[in-house]
Parts: C-alpha cells; sequence; structure tokens
C-alpha cells in the first residue's frame, strides 16, 4: 500500500512538473513534448492508484505466454512487437516521401512535408524498427549465450519502454518542426538528455547479464552487442554537446562550429552505420544464422580478427563523407585510406556469415528463413565493397551528393538490415510465444521474394539515377560551359523516382505480410499449407527407359 | 557438459573436416578455420596501398599542420589549375566580347554563336530560378523572354541595362523603376467592374463600355496609352495583348488595379562581370522575341526599306 501511495506521488509530482513546463513553455515544441509527457505520467499515476495492470491486460491482447520461463522474455516479446511495428511506419513513411520526390503536391504543409517526413523516415526506420530489434535480440541472444537470466529485469522493462518514448519524442518533434537539424541526430537536447539516461540503463542491463554468465567465455554476438552499445554512447553524447536557448524550449546551438560540427557530425553519421547498422546487426547475424542453419560458425579466428580489425578501422572513416568540402585535405585522405582498408574486415562478417552455412547448403533451397539470411549477407557484403569504392575520391567526385549515394545506403538496409531483422522475427515469433512454427512458411517465401524484388527496383534505379545526375551536374559542352541546370537533372530523374517508389511499395507489401503472419502465428493459428520443398514426386516415372529394340 | 572448456570440447565437424575449438554456447560451436589466404592478403594489400597513398598525398597530421605529401597535391590548387585552365580557354572570347559593343556582336557569326552559349550556361546558373529553364517565366509575376512582348525594351541594349542594373531594384541608382498606384477606395464598385470590362476589350475579350473608357482615360492611359498599347518608357505593360504578367482573369485584373504588385529584378553589374552580362542579353535577345535595335537618326533612312522586307 505505502509503495502504491509512494508511486503515485513520484508520478504526481512529475505531471506537475510536465505541466509547469507546459505553462512557461518557449514554443510549441516543446509544449505539445511537455503535454505528451504529463499524459503518460498521468495514465501511469491512474494504473497505480486503480492497481489496473495494463501489462497484464495488454499480454493478453498479444497472447504472451503466462508464468514463468526460464529466461526473461517478456520484454523481449515486446521488443519484436514493437519492431514490426515501427518497421511497418517508417517503411510506410518512406514510400510517401519517394512518392513526395515524383508527386510535389503530396507535401502537406507543414507538417507533413518532405523536409519533416524525411527524418521521420529514417530515424523510424533505424532506431525505431532497427533499435528495437536490436534492443529485443540482444536481451535474447546474451542470455542464452551466457546461460544467465537477464541481470536486472525492472530496468530491461524501463529501458524498453523509455526507449519507446524516446522514438515518440523524437517523432512528434519531426512532426512539429523541432530539429537540431543534424543527419540522423534530429532530435533536440532534452530528447538526447533522455536517450543517454535509458542507453546507459541499457549498458548496465547488457554487462550485468554478461558478468552474470555461467559459461566460461563471451560469445562472439556479444562482443558485436557490447561493442554497438558503448560505441553509440559515445557518438551520442559527443554529437549532442549542445547548449539549450532556454531550458524551457526547444531549441540549442551545437558547442561546435563550422567544419568541426560538421566532422563531429560525420564521425557520428558514419559510426552510426558502422556501430548501429553494420555491428549491431553482425551480433544478430553471429547468433541466428548458426542456430538457424544448425551448423558451426565458420571460423573463430576470423571472427577475432575481423572483429577487432572493423572496430579499429570503422571509428577513423568518418571523413569521407566530407570530400572535397572545407575539410583539411589530409583529413579527407585519412577518412578515405581507413575506408579502403575496412573493406576485408567488413568481408569477414559476411564469410562467417555465409561459410557457417557449409554443410546445409540444401537448406537456401528449402528454408524461406536462410534464405533471407544468405540474401541479407550478400548485400551485406555488397554494400561493404560499395561504401569502400565510393569513398575513393575519384569516384566520390561523380558520386557525393547524388542518388548513388541513397541507392547505397539502401541496398544495405532494405537488403542487410531489413532481411536479418526479418529473418530473426520468423525465428524468434515462435519461439516466444512457444508456438509449433510460423502460421505460413509460404508467406514467408512470398516476403522474401516480394522483398527481394523490391531491393532490385530501388538499388538499380538509384543507380542509374545517381549516376545520371553526377555525370549531367558535371557535363561541359565544347565551348567549355556547363550544358545542364539542376532542374535539368531533376526532369531527367522523375522515371527513377518512380520505379523507386515502386520498389519501396514491393518492400513494404513484403513487411505487411510479415506483419499478418506474426500477427496470426501469435493467434495461435497455423495454415493449412503444402509443404514448401516438396516437388511432386512420381515413383513409377523414376527409372530408365527400356532399350527399344532394334527393327 | 562436454563443450564448456577448450580442449575436451573438441572435435571434427564431420561436413567440413575441420575441428571445432571446443566452445559451446546454447548450441553454437565454432570451427578452427585457419583465415582464408585471399582475405587475408587482401587486407594486407589495402594496407600497403594505405600506407602508400598517405606517403602521395596530404596525410599525417603534426603539430602545426599536416604532412603534404610527395606529390604536392591539394584540392584547392587542383580546382584552381582547372578553373585557371577553362578561364584560359576562354578568355579570347571574353576579352572579344568586353571589347565589342552588344549591337556589333551579331556581325560576327562565331562570336554570336559563342555568346549564345555562354549566356545558356549563365542562364541556367543565374536566371532559371525565376524565369524557368525554358525561359518562358513563371505564372504570377516573372516575365517570359520568349515572346516579343517587353515591359522596359526588347532590343540588345535596354536587355543588357536591365541586366546590369535591375528592375526597381535598390542596388543600382540607375535601376529603372515606376509604380503604378493603387486604386483602392477611389472607384466604386459599378466603376471598377465597369473599368475592368473596359481593359478586357482592349483585347478583345469584352464589349467596351462607355463608362469604363472614361475611367480608364482618366486614370490609365497616361502610362499604358489610351488603346492600352502600353509604354516602355515607362515600364507600363501592354493592355490589348494576350500576355499578362499577372493573370489576365477579371478577378486578377481587378485585383492589381487596387492593390498592384511591384515585381523586383536584381541587376547584376557588380556579380556577374560585363562580358557574361553582354552574352546573357545576346542568349535573351535570341531567344525569339528581341526587338531591333534603334537605328541612328541618318542611317534609319538608308536602311528602313531593308528593315521592313526583314519583317514578315
Amino acid at each position: 500500500m505505502e509503495s502504491v501511495v509512494g508511486r503515485s506521488g513520484l508520478w504526481f509530482v512529475l505531471i506537475i512538473l510536465a505541466l509547469a513546463a507546459y505553462v512557461g513553455a518557449q514554443d510549441p515544441g516543446f509544449a505539445a513534448h511537455a503535454l505528451i509527457i504529463a499524459i503518460v505520467a498521468f495514465g501511469l499515476m491512474i494504473t497505480t492508484l486503480a492497481k489496473y495492470d495494463p501489462m497484464a491486460k495488454a499480454q493478453s491482447i498479444f497472447r504472451m505466454p503466462e508464468g514463468p520461463s526460464r529466461y526473461y522474455d517478456d520484454v523481449i516479446r515486446w521488443g519484436v512487437i514493437a519492431t514490426v511495428f515501427w518497421g511497418m511506419a517508417g517503411l510506410l513513411a518512406g514510400l510517401v516521401i519517394a512518392l513526395q520526390l515524383v508527386f510535389p503536391e503530396l507535401n502537406v504543409e507543414p507538417w507533413l512535408n518532405f523536409g519533416r517526413l524525411r527524418p521521420l523516415h529514417t530515424s523510424a526506420v533505424i532506431f525505431a524498427f532497427g533499435g528495437n530489434a536490436l534492443l529485443a535480440t540482444s536481451f535474447y541472444v546474451v542470455q542464452r549465450t551466457c546461460r544467465t537470466t537477464l541481470a536486472f529485469p525492472g530496468l530491461a522493462r524501463f529501458v524498453f519502454w523509455g526507449y519507446q518514448l524516446f522514438i515518440v519524442l523524437a517523432a512528434t518533434g519531426y512532426l512539429l518542426g523541432v530539429t537540431q537539424s543534424k543527419e540522423y541526430a534530429e532530435p533536440e537536447w532534452y530528447v538526447d538528455l533522455w536517450l543517454t539516461i535509458v542507453w546507459v540503463a541499457y549498458f548496465v542491463v547488457f554487462v550485468g547479464t554478461i558478468v552474470r554468465r555461467k559459461e566460461p567465455h563471451i560469445y562472439v554476438a556479444n562482443w558485436f552487442y557490447l561493442a554497438f552499445i558503448i560505441t553509440i554512447a559515445m557518438l551520442h553524447i559527443v554529437n549532442n554537446l549542445s547548449m539549450p536557448v532556454s531550458l524551457l524550449g526547444s531549441r540549442s546551438y551545437s558547442v561546435f562550429a563550422g567544419v568541426q560540427d560538421a566532422l563531429t557530425q560525420w564521425w557520428y553519421g558514419h559510426n552510426a552505420v558502422g556501430f548501429f547498422l553494420t555491428a549491431g546487426f553482425l551480433a544478430m547475424m553471429y547468433y541466428f544464422v548458426p542456430k538457424q542453419a544448425n551448423r558451426p560458425v565458420y571460423s573463430y579466428r576470423l571472427s577475432i580478427i575481423h572483429f577487432w580489425s572493423l572496430i579499429f578501422l570503422y571509428i577513423w572513416a568518418g571523413p569521407h563523407h566530407l570530400h572535397y568540402t572545407a575539410l583539411p585535405d589530409w583529413a579527407q585522405t585519412l577518412g578515405m585510406v581507413f575506408s579502403i582498408m575496412l573493406w576485408m574486415p567488413s568481408w569477414g562478417g559476411m564469410i562467417n556469415g555465409l561459410m557457417t552455412l557449409n554443410g546445409a547448403w540444401d537448406k537456401v533451397r528449402t528454408d524461406p528463413v536462410i534464405r533471407m539470411m544468405v540474401l541479407s549477407l550478400a548485400f551485406y557484403g555488397m554494400s561493404t565493397f560499395e561504401g569502400p569504392m565510393m569513398s575513393i575520391k575519384a569516384v566520390n567526385s561523380l558520386s557525393h551528393y547524388t542518388d548513388w549515394t541513397i541507392g547505397h545506403v539502401h541496398s544495405g538496409a532494405l537488403g542487410w538490415n531489413g532481411m536479418i531483422t526479418f529473418a530473426c522475427i520468423y525465428f524468434l515469433v515462435p519461439r516466444l510465444w512457444k508456438r509449433e512454427r510460423m502460421y505460413s512458411l509460404r508467406m514467408i517465401n512470398w516476403h522474401f521474394w516480394l522483398a527481394t524484388l523490391g531491393i532490385v527496383f530501388y538499388a538499380a534505379s538509384m543507380w542509374v539515377a545517381g549516376i545520371t545526375q553526377g555525370l549531367m551536374w558535371r557535363e561541359y559542352d565544347a565551348n567549355g560551359y556547363l550544358v545542364n541546370s539542376f532542374i535539368d537533372t531533376v526532369t531527367a530523374l522523375k522515371p527513377m523516382y518512380m520505379m523507386r517508389a515502386f520498389g519501396g511499395l514491393l518492400y513494404l507489401a513484403g513487411a505487411a505480410v510479415l506483419t499478418f503472419n506474426v500477427w496470426m502465428t501469435i493467434a495461435g493459428r497455423l495454415r493449412e499449407e503444402a509443404p514448401l520443398y516438396q516437388a511432386a514426386y512420381d515413383a513409377e516415372a523414376d527409372r530408365p527407359l527400356a532399350p527399344q529394340p532394334a527393327e | 557438459m562436454m563443450a564448456n572448456e577448450t580442449g575436451p570440447g573438441k572435435r571434427i565437424d564431420e561436413p567440413t573436416g575441420t575441428e571445432t575449438v571446443g566452445h559451446e554456447w546454447d548450441g553454437i560451436e565454432e570451427l578452427n578455420t585457419p583465415l582464408p589466404r585471399w582475405w587475408l592478403w587482401t587486407f594486407y594489400a589495402t594496407v600497403a596501398w594505405a600506407i602508400a597513398y598517405t606517403v602521395f598525398y596530404p596525410a599525417w597530421p603534426m603539430i602545426d599542420r599536416a604532412t603534404s605529401g610527395v606529390l604536392g597535391w591539394s584540392s584547392r590548387g587542383e580546382l584552381a589549375e582547372d578553373m585557371s585552365a577553362a578561364d584560359l580557354a576562354r578568355q579570347d572570347v571574353f576579352e572579344r566580347i568586353a571589347a565589342t559593343d552588344i549591337e556589333k556582336i551579331a556581325s560576327s557569326p562565331e562570336l554570336q554563336q559563342q555568346a549564345i552559349a555562354g549566356g545558356a550556361a549563365a542562364f541556367q546558373v543565374n536566371c532559371v530560378q525565376c524565369h524557368g529553364a525554358g525561359a518562358a517565366g513563371i505564372a504570377g509575376g516573372y516575365p517570359n523572354l520568349n515572346d516579343d512582348d517587353w515591359l522596359w525594351g526588347g532590343d540588345l541594349e535596354a536587355i543588357e541595362n536591365t541586366l546590369l542594373h535591375g528592375i526597381r531594384w535598390e542596388g543600382s541608382d540607375q535601376t529603372r523603376l515606376s509604380y503604378m498606384p493603387g486604386f483602392e477606395g477611389i472607384f466604386d464598385e459599378a466603376q471598377l467592374d465597369a473599368l475592368v470590362q473596359h481593359v478586357l476589350s482592349l483585347s478583345g475579350r469584352a464589349q467596351p463600355n462607355a463608362s469604363g473608357a472614361e475611367t480608364y482615360a482618366v486614370n490609365c492611359a497616361a502610362c499604358h496609352q489610351p488603346s492600352g498599347e502600353g509604354d516602355q518608357i515607362q515600364g507600363a505593360p501592354a493592355l490589348n495583348d494576350a500576355i499578362w504578367l499577372y493573370g489576365s482573369e477579371a478577378a486578377q485584373i481587378r485585383q492589381q488595379i487596387l492593390y498592384p504588385k511591384h515585381g523586383v529584378m536584381p541587376g547584376w553589374k557588380d556579380r556577374l562581370d560585363p562580358a557574361t552580362i553582354r552574352m546573357l542579353a545576346t542568349y535573351v535577345h535570341s531567344r525569339g522575341g528581341g526587338e531591333a535595335s534603334p537605328q541612328p537618326e541618318e542611317a534609319q533612312e538608308e536602311e528602313a526599306t531593308v528593315a521592313f522586307n526583314g519583317q514578315p
């Protein structure tokens, strides 16, 4: 009883503080965010007072298994649901902005214009979809490979829900025009502070669990998760160092200025790719690929060498985002050569993933989840070759600022991050909800082909668009004058933009098939369907032809 | 358990024939496969290449500056070289155009072709934002430069003058300006409607009416001229043709009478060199609607027949 009073008192104080912030807010964006906090705190206070357990209710809606399980899987189930939900939201936002580039009239001013929806798309797919996938799988993997339960289950719940609050504040902020204009780091200072608290809690849960492990060695997947958690903390804190204009306002100024600010931003931006989308997802790969293939990891030695070389080299490659800018030449050179050296360390992960299938390659034919994993590793290899290539200054002078960059990012994001995440979801859902298998394996196959076709449309159209754009920008006539104006390139790219939107639609359709499949699996249904891999077989016909007697 | 320490857990993996390391986590084992040779040597090669590259190009940060590389290359240096090479290639043309009176450029077809090419390039960088990529203007106040309707004159010299000093532009005291007065509160509704109808009638889109004609004659004809042919000296648009800067609908004409808009074009004399401006003027003039330059008094009579024969 006392704890109920104490906790509801705490929420009440929070409501008062949030309402005070709302009243004193310097701008509408900050006021809206204060109101969101007040509403969340009010909801929590009511549920505390009424002893109403919304989680139990919600858990029954999502048919989560009751009773104690061997591992603490509750927060992981929520993580999987959040991954699917934000995945759909982020991909939908992506389709909308792709269409806005073809049909400008789809810009709804001011809340839904391209400038505000674009960070909504990138943050939703990277941090909401990818981030929840990383949270969920890291909690799943660390428990199993350490043979222990999560160190601080309460803190893990805080990490999950706190992260969702971060996403909501970031997303609503973008639509309201609250941004610090740093790519992939758009949220303003107070949202950054909140994420820092959540992230430190995440670190404590993860490291605490590793400390409790019952295995003598730490599995390679956990090295990658740990590198991801620590480095993202460092990147996030340094890149977001800023001075708020007012403690009750949503504006702030970076402590860095000019080219230093740009370099810090791209040190952050590049390593968000390196440690969030590469190291974190390699961690997923290192657990789920051997599990799904039921094969040993290809090479322990390769995993050590490529881990440390990747970690050491990645952090220096950021300046390649600032080729031919005010950044001093020496820094550009170093950014470029570190990117080149990064090629093989990146490929180490692809080799270890693909070669793990040695002795199980037949599963590519029979298991659509393995097929997704192989495709994702193939795209990982392609993107991590393309990246170093684009960092070469001669190539970059053509590719920079063009849609080639967009194509490169999406072959990595849709191909590698998306496909490996989908594969993990298909692995996790039946196990977490204690189902025999996914509702439908044939739908996984449909998802695979829709997504693959979508990526092909996306990447191919953006390569063509990017190279077209780059060549048109640098085209001179015989008299030495530029041939094209910017609008000429825009007109030339329109068909490519339509193809890109079509590719995005296919990819979104694949994700919708996944959502339905997950939903039905959670509901406890099994689709009656012919097995995926059995071709028609006629034993009678399976014989050598009788020799024809000569006439 | 067999797999918890190195040693006892080791076994030969059957499909690959490789020994495992002996660890096991949740059923996952690891093979003790050596590093693929091609991988290792490619990695070494990229490292060697990277080190060599940093010898040739600016790379290593020292105490007060970075090493500049044995090639002495810098991105600014390369840009400066490219730019001066391009400038050098065009220097001759620029000098000739700068030294040639704008009306005389056409006398050398080769020079005129160069001027149009350079003007087109400069137009795409500086002018398309308002006048559109095809110079067709943008509805609502940005004039079409392809037609023969000119607010302030369409011969070469007039266009060059507009380019140099702009229209209603604060940056030049030689800018040309005129302000149509607003007529809010001057006319009653009936007068206004009649006036709009009269303006429309000038281009044959309404029936003439006496009341509107009278209002027009008193208030408008001084600038727009009695039959609406406009006046380039004052920048007063012609009202008797099908070209409308701020819209041809009755409501838009009414709006312009009550609350006239005054478009501003910046002058380019401080931002572009005289040769480029001359090339721009030549290009704009060549779009199709350029007017012939006024002839000097004595020459006019001689060439009048030629000029008129040249017109359709």
